[in-house]
């Protein structure tokens, strides 16, 4: 299977802190992939070079073969790379359909997406498809600002999925979500990878990844550590002493 | 929502009636001045709310665009040798178009920056703009222009402006109105709500941004044009006025900002106040006060503005007993939700 997007060496400091050193991870075609470490491993910060948030000083990020490194979040966006963020983040006072709309212009020319109506009938039609798929369809006209905090994530996933990408990183979609949502997002995500979606999950909830992924990358202090199926990265010592402490690393605390 | 459009197709009728016959139901030089004025100042808010109202980015600079209007129009009025009357007219749209296109590259400056900071890069433009005014010898410097004055009867002296503005004020309502239904205006709701997020769902936020701020400008610079025509004189002070920005945003809050309505009835309740309240006592920064006084009402009572607020309240008036009934039907409902959820796992 090819790669459909990877980092290659990527390096991130912000200030004197080295958030990401030589850093690497490909995710296959077709694939749900892990990405996993301890808090401030640099999951996001991978996450945001990846999506054009921020820029990497050295390394190169591609995606269907070609490199985006350096490319705006809108144009990663517009070749078919969605993301959510790791607080959810909402156009609250928007009603939960003209959410779900704010994507539709993705394959558009920029005259046509400005100068046309909002929402067709077409688009209303299927903006309330990804409605229903995530569960939220009886919420369509109430402000996105009412919303749960389980229902905020589905919405997020929603709103990317109208716009039909081909990968999605998905940046801690389990944090806070109860487990009936949570079971219902898994679900989804499995449905949608049968139906060819690429997925990358940076995700806390062991048991929410080792069931979901195909493959499991692990970063440990801005580096990766280790890279294999849930099964490998589970039995691996480096992963065990990364998690639980030991070895040489004791002394940073 | 269909049972209110016929509603809203009748207040709009009833608008634009009124707008159309004002002059003819009071000709009254004194009160047809005043409306001139008021107009003026539903025109700009109206367009200011198109860029800030509608992206949430408050600029505190558009006198610049009115300005250049102003100064526009009487330049090109006396330099190509225009005769008064209503010939100057058509150099109206010019101003607008003039002001669209120096809102472009201080649009561009100020929006490398977000909230605070682009506030007062706009504020700072306007500055510069008046001070600009003050010192080049081409806009006469402090002493200001006189564009041609026309020969009108005093009777009627008036209408001549209110009705080319009273077009220009459908125009810049329709277009209001219009971007608010577009993609365009999704697009602007969601920078103003979240513009990080905006991006990452391919919103090419910059793009937006400045279209809007130009589209905003320039029915501010062509009411800026009729403002010295129709005042046969204009100074840097007037035409760069600081007071001209906060009047204008304050029309928008207490009206209603983001929505199409509120800066027009803002401007209208204020504008036409101010104007009655500096014939009656001469004194003119007296609405000043007044102006901080309905402000602070505003704020206190009536968060959101006018017409929100009052939407708000008639809302929740006629569905006082739907919504006891919704809230009942949720709590309910909302078990079964769950296990409807936990059916599909």
């Amino acid at each position: 299977m090819s790669s459909l997007i990877e980092a290659e060496g990527v390096c991130k400091s912000f200030g004197g802190l080295q958030a990401l050193t030589d850093c690497s991870l490909s995710v296959s075609k077709g694939s749900i992939a892990g990405l996993i470490g301890p808090n401030g491993s640099g999951k996001t910060t991978l996450f945001n070079v990846m999506t054009g948030y921020e820029r990497c000083s050295a390394g190169e990020i591609r995606f269907d073969g070609e490199s985006i490194t350096g490319a705006t979040p809108e144009r990663v966006f517009g070749l078919g790379v969605g993301r959510t963020f790791q607080i959810t983040r909402l156009f609250f006072r928007m009603t939960v359909l003209e959410n779900i709309l704010v994507a539709t212009q993705r394959h558009e020319g920029w005259m046509r997406s400005v100068t046309r109506r909002a929402g067709s009938a077409a688009e209303r039609q299927r903006a309330l498809e990804m409605l229903d798929f995530v569960g939220l369809a009886e919420l369509a006209s109430s402000p996105a600002g009412n919303l749960s905090y389980g229902q905020r994530k589905l919405l997020e996933l929603a709103s990317l999925l109208i716009a039909d990408p081909e990968v999605l990183l998905l940046d801690e979609p389990a944090a806070g979500v109860n487990p009936t949502l949570l079971s219902q997002l898994s679900d989804r995500i499995r449905d949608l990878n049968r139906a060819g979606k690429t997925f990358l999950v940076v995700e806390h909830n062991m048991e929410f990844v080792m069931g979901l992924c195909h493959e499991v990358t692990v970063l440990h202090q801005g580096r990766t550590l280790v890279k294999g199926t849930p099964d490998e990265v589970r039995s691996n010592p480096a992963v065990l002493d990364a998690y639980l402490g030991g070895g040489d690393d004791d002394d940073d605390f | 929502m269909k049972a209110r459009l016929p509603a809203r197709v009748l207040l709009v009728a009833i608008g634009i009636a009124i707008l159309a016959l004002f002059p003819i139901l009071d000709s009254n030089p004194a009160d047809t001045s005043i409306a001139e004025f008021t107009l003026i100042y539903m025109v700009a808010a109206s367009a200011w709310n198109i860029f800030s109202g509608y992206s949430g980015y408050i600029a505190l600079g558009h006198a610049v665009y009115f300005g250049v209007g102003a100064y526009s129009l009487t330049l090109l009025a006396n330099h190509l040798g225009f005769a008064a009357g209503w010939g100057i007219f058509a150099l109206v749209p010019v101003a607008g178009i003039i002001a669209g296109l120096v809102a472009i590259p201080t649009g561009l400056i100020a929006l490398r920056a977000r909230r605070h900071t682009f506030v007062v890069i706009t504020i700072a433009f306007m500055f510069i703009f008046q001070l600009a005014a003050s010192n080049f010898a081409f806009t006469g410097g402090t002493s200001g222009l006189q564009p041609p004055t026309p020969l009108w009867s005093a009777a009627s002296y008036n209408d001549h402006f209110y009705y080319v503005t009273a077009i220009i004020l459908v125009l810049t309502v329709a277009l209001s109105w219009g971007v608010r239904r577009s993609r365009f205006g999704l697009q602007l709701f969601s920078i103003r709500d979240d513009e990080e997020r905006a991006r990452g769902l391919g919103v090419r936020v910059a793009r937006v941004k400045l279209t809007a701020y130009v589209v905003s400008a320039i029915p501010v610079g062509m009411v800026g044009g009729i403002y010295a025509y129709f005042l046969g004189q204009i100074f840097p002070q007037f035409a760069f006025d600081p007071l001209f920005d906060l009047s204008v945003a304050l029309m928008a809050f207490i009206g209603g900002i983001g929505t199409v309505a509120g800066p027009l009835l803002g401007a209208l309740v204020l504008e036409s106040l101010q104007q009655y309240f500096t014939e009656q006592s001469g004194a003119s920064q007296v609405y000043l006060i007044i102006y901080g006084g309905l402000f602070l009402i505003v704020i206190l009572l009536l968060p959101r503005g006018l017409i929100p607020s009052t939407r708000d309240l008639i809302n929740r008036w006629r569905t006082r007993g739907a919504v006891q009934d919704r809230a009942r039907d949720e709590e309910a409902s909302r078990p079964a939700d769950v296990v409807k959820a936990a059916g599909a796992r």
